[in-house]
Parts: C-alpha cells; sequence; structure tokens
C-alpha cells in the first residue's frame, strides 16, 4: 500500500462531498419558491424572465430549512475548500498528476472558476454582503443576474459531480473509494493504467517510495511513514 | 497500512478537544459582545451564529444599501400577502388610520404614541431601494418614512437596550440588533413611490430594513419595544420566522 493522499486532502474532500450534496439538495428547495431566471437588478412574476425552468413553482415554506442547510453547507465548503487551496499551493496538490490533460482542465476549472464563481454570486445575492461592497453586484450586472450566473455555475458543477461519480465507479470503484478515504491505494492490484499518463504518483514525484519495504518515505519530514 | 498510531490519536483528541473548547469560548464571547443570533440553538443555528457573528464582527456596522434613480424604479411592485383581515385593522383601514397610533415602549424614557399625523411632521427621509424576498424575486421602489433611530431617541431609548422589536397587526413580528435598528436606511415608511402606504403593502406604517431580506420589514406596525434581551420576549428566538423555519438574521 502506498500512502498517497494527505489527510488534509481526505478530510476536505469528505466535507466538501457531504457540504456539495447538501447545497444541491437545499439549492432545489430554494429554486422552487421561484424557478424563473432574469437577468439585470430586479424581476419578479410579471416581468420578462430569462429562463423558465420547468419545475413547480412550491410555496410551502420548504425555502426555510433549505436556505438555512445552504447556508450552512457553504460555511462547510468555503471553510473546507480555502484550507485545501491554503494548504495545496505550496505543496503542489494542483497538477494532479495521475489524471490526463482533461481531466486536469475540468478539475482545475471547477476548484479556481466555477466554485469561486458560485461562491462570488452566491455572496452577491445577500443584501448586507452587498452593502458594503456593491461592486460584488454591480459587476455581474445587477442582483437577479446574480442569480441566474449561480444558478448555472451551480448546474455544471452538478454536471462535474456527475461526471466525477460515474468516472469512479467505472475505474476501480473500491480502490477509488479506498484511496480516498484512507488515503493508500494499491497501485499494481487495483488500479488499472488506462493510458500513458495514467501511472502511479509515487513512482514519478513528489514522495519516494521506500521500495524494500513497501511503503513510503514522508517526504515532507524526511522520514519514514510510520 | 499505515494510519493509526498511539500519537496520531492522542493529536487528534487533543485537537477535537481543544476545537470544542474553542468554539465554546468563542460562543461565550460572541454572546457578550451581541454577535450572536437569538436563534443560534435551533438546529441550524452554527451556519446563522457563523454568518450574523461574521457580518457583524467583520462588516463595517453601517455599510449602506445601494440606493437606486426615479428611472430605477420597478413598473411591477408585488403584493406578498394580504392584509390583515381583523376586526381591529379593517376598522382602521376604514377611518383612514385617524385612530392609529404607533406605541414605542420599553428600555425607553418615555414610552411615547404617534398618530400617523405626527410621524408625517416629523423630519422624513426617502430612499429608492431594491426589496429582495427570500424566494428570489426583486423589485425596486421608492421609500418615504421615518428613521427608526430618530423615533427611538424621541423616546430616550436607554443604553442598556440591545434589541428592538416590532409588533404588527398581523400574527406575525420579528425584531432587529441595535446596530440595524440605529442604521440610517432603518425606516418606518408610509409612503411606497410617493403615495400613501397600500393596504397591502403595510398600510399605515411598516419597517424597511433595506440591508435584510424582505421578510424583517415588518408591515401593518402597531408597536415598537426596546429591551435588552430577547430571551423573554415570545419564543425567546427574536422573531416569527424561526418557527416557521426561517431565520431570525435576514442578511444572509
Amino acid at each position: 500500500m502506498n500512502q498517497y493522499r494527505p489527510p488534509l486532502v481526505l478530510v476536505t474532500h469528505w466535507l466538501t462531498a457531504v457540504a456539495v450534496f447538501a447545497l444541491m439538495i437545499s439549492g432545489v428547495a430554494i429554486l422552487l419558491a421561484h424557478p424563473r431566471l432574469y437577468w439585470g437588478e430586479t424581476g419578479t412574476l410579471g416581468t420578462p424572465s430569462l429562463i423558465d425552468l420547468p419545475l413547480p413553482m412550491v410555496l410551502t415554506g420548504q425555502t426555510g430549512w433549505g436556505r438555512s442547510l445552504h447556508f450552512l453547507a457553504a460555511w462547510v465548503i468555503v471553510l473546507s475548500g480555502v484550507s485545501y487551496v491554503a494548504a495545496g499551493v505550496p505543496r503542489r496538490y494542483f497538477r494532479w498528476p495521475d489524471y490526463n490533460g482533461l481531466q486536469r482542465r475540468t478539475y482545475a476549472i471547477v476548484v479556481f472558476f466555477l466554485a469561486p464563481l458560485a461562491v462570488w454570486t452566491g455572496l452577491a445575492m445577500s443584501p448586507a454582503v452587498e452593502s458594503v461592497m456593491p461592486s460584488i453586484v454591480t459587476l455581474l450586472g445587477g442582483h437577479q443576474s446574480a442569480r441566474t450566473i449561480h444558478f448555472v455555475a451551480a448546474s455544471l458543477i452538478t454536471l462535474f459531480v456527475a461526471g466525477h461519480i460515474v468516472m469512479i465507479a467505472t475505474s476501480g470503484f473500491t480502490a477509488r473509494m479506498r484511496g480516498m478515504i484512507v488515503g493508500s491505494l494499491d497501485v499494481a492490484r487495483d488500479r488499472p493504467l488506462d493510458s500513458a499518463r495514467d501511472r502511479p504518483l509515487d513512482s514519478a514525484r513528489d514522495r519516494p517510495l521506500d521500495v524494500a519495504r513497501d511503503r513510503p518515505l514522508d517526504s515532507a519530514q524526511g522520514r519514514s511513514a510510520p | 497500512m499505515s494510519a493509526i498510531t498511539r500519537r496520531r490519536l492522542v493529536r487528534g483528541a487533543a485537537t477535537l478537544a481543544g476545537g470544542a473548547v474553542g468554539i465554546g469560548a468563542t460562543a461565550s464571547l460572541a454572546r457578550r459582545l451581541g454577535w450572536l443570533a437569538p436563534d443560534a440553538g435551533e438546529w441550524f443555528g452554527l451556519g446563522e451564529a457563523l454568518t450574523y457573528g461574521s457580518h457583524r464582527a467583520l462588516m463595517a456596522m453601517h455599510s449602506m444599501a445601494r440606493e437606486f434613480s426615479r428611472s430605477d424604479i420597478s413598473k411591477v411592485v408585488p403584493v406578498n400577502g394580504p392584509a390583515p383581515e381583523t376586526d381591529d385593522y379593517q376598522r382602521l383601514l376604514a377611518d383612514d388610520f385617524t385612530p392609529w397610533r404607533l406605541t414605542v415602549n420599553g428600555l425607553v424614557s418615555r414610552p411615547s404614541t404617534f398618530s400617523l399625523a405626527d410621524l408625517k411632521r416629523l423630519p422624513s427621509r426617502s430612499q429608492i431601494t431594491e426589496q429582495t424576498c427570500e424566494e428570489g424575486w426583486s423589485f425596486i421602489a421608492e421609500w418615504t418614512g421615518v428613521p427608526l433611530a430618530l423615533l427611538l431617541d424621541l423616546a430616550g431609548i436607554q443604553p442598556g437596550a440591545k434589541w428592538v422589536v416590532f409588533y404588527p397587526f398581523d400574527q406575525w413580528w420579528d425584531s432587529v440588533d441595535i446596530v440595524e435598528a440605529r442604521h440610517p436606511q432603518t425606516l418606518l415608511a408610509y409612503a411606497l413611490n410617493q403615495r400613501d402606504l397600500p393596504a397591502d403593502h403595510g398600510a399605515p406604517l411598516r419597517v424597511r430594513v433595506p440591508r435584510q431580506l424582505g421578510y424583517k420589514s415588518i408591515k401593518y406596525l402597531s408597536r415598537i419595544e426596546a429591551v435588552a434581551s430577547l430571551d423573554h420576549v415570545r419564543n425567546g428566538k427574536g422573531s416569527q420566522s424561526p418557527d416557521e423555519g426561517y431565520s431570525w438574521y435576514a442578511g444572509i
């Protein structure tokens, strides 16, 4: 077994996973109260919409728990995401060495563009935050534009999550799950090498492997992991 | 497998214990500073506490909501919920609110009542702001009224007052902290787009809190009370909202 993911990556991954799931469920609950999207500053029933989503308009109070869950999950994902990026930049997590080019580009777009865009447009819907930084809204073309962009960013992230889960399921589910839960991956036995690029991290990159004893050296501290 | 050793277990337990003590200490400090939302004990209290606490701790207390020009005023002004059908309210409506009085009491040196004419004689403020509903829609309108801070000062609000509670004619009620109550844009509005407030929009007087979502802007106002603590005001959560699943703080 090769220890190849730092505990911080494992913890932030699962916090993010739970938060994303909560954000999707609660996001739909919120959207159902008014499944119409507008462009510009204002918009309401009786004004032209940009997109009329084929969803029922449900006004039974589900936005109450929806919004509370959404904002709690937003705190979790923002704190977790900031920790991941802050820890990852100096440690070069973002080379995603065992992914191919398309995967790497997709991950980079999600982490560095879509997720920050969702947070930005989310904050732009807060009247209190807006009063402190009006440009957070005006740069987007208005309050309703922010809401619409938030919906688009969230939809693209949902698409990414679906693709991510399908790819995990089809490329050695057990090994991949173990890899993200305990951080280790039995490369030789469990993981198919499906491309020239998709090769074990430890053989090529940062972490020297103590081959003789089949365990990794903790390169940061220069000693064998216990 | 390398994962679990005694040292790691001890370190993990120490981190958890330290975290728990830290959260407790932070919550108690936040409560003392008035940064703990009154509904922080609810199901999603952690999120509420983080949002309200961070807004009060980190953001400018007197940041101003955007104001727009007359040409931005929305053509469609949505009505959300009809006027109360109680006899009291219907009688006032029929009498053009002449017998109506606004009571200001609680932690004030001069508990007072004001007629609509009294309020209209006070210095007024007009502001063209956006009102956003938690459902997602929004509109821009011009609101005219008396700044709440002015009325509180007239009644001699005492330094111990930390929250201001709004009681309307309908069953809803709500409160704001003293920061929001003293904010220059927090209005008691009697006019919408330069005309007397229509019944559906909260006649004769409604609150406007433009730095928070629309549901904070209580309609059909009847009484305002300044209090030191919300613990013993009705449900102890500062608002009807938490009982209906909505958060007390609507600044998000």
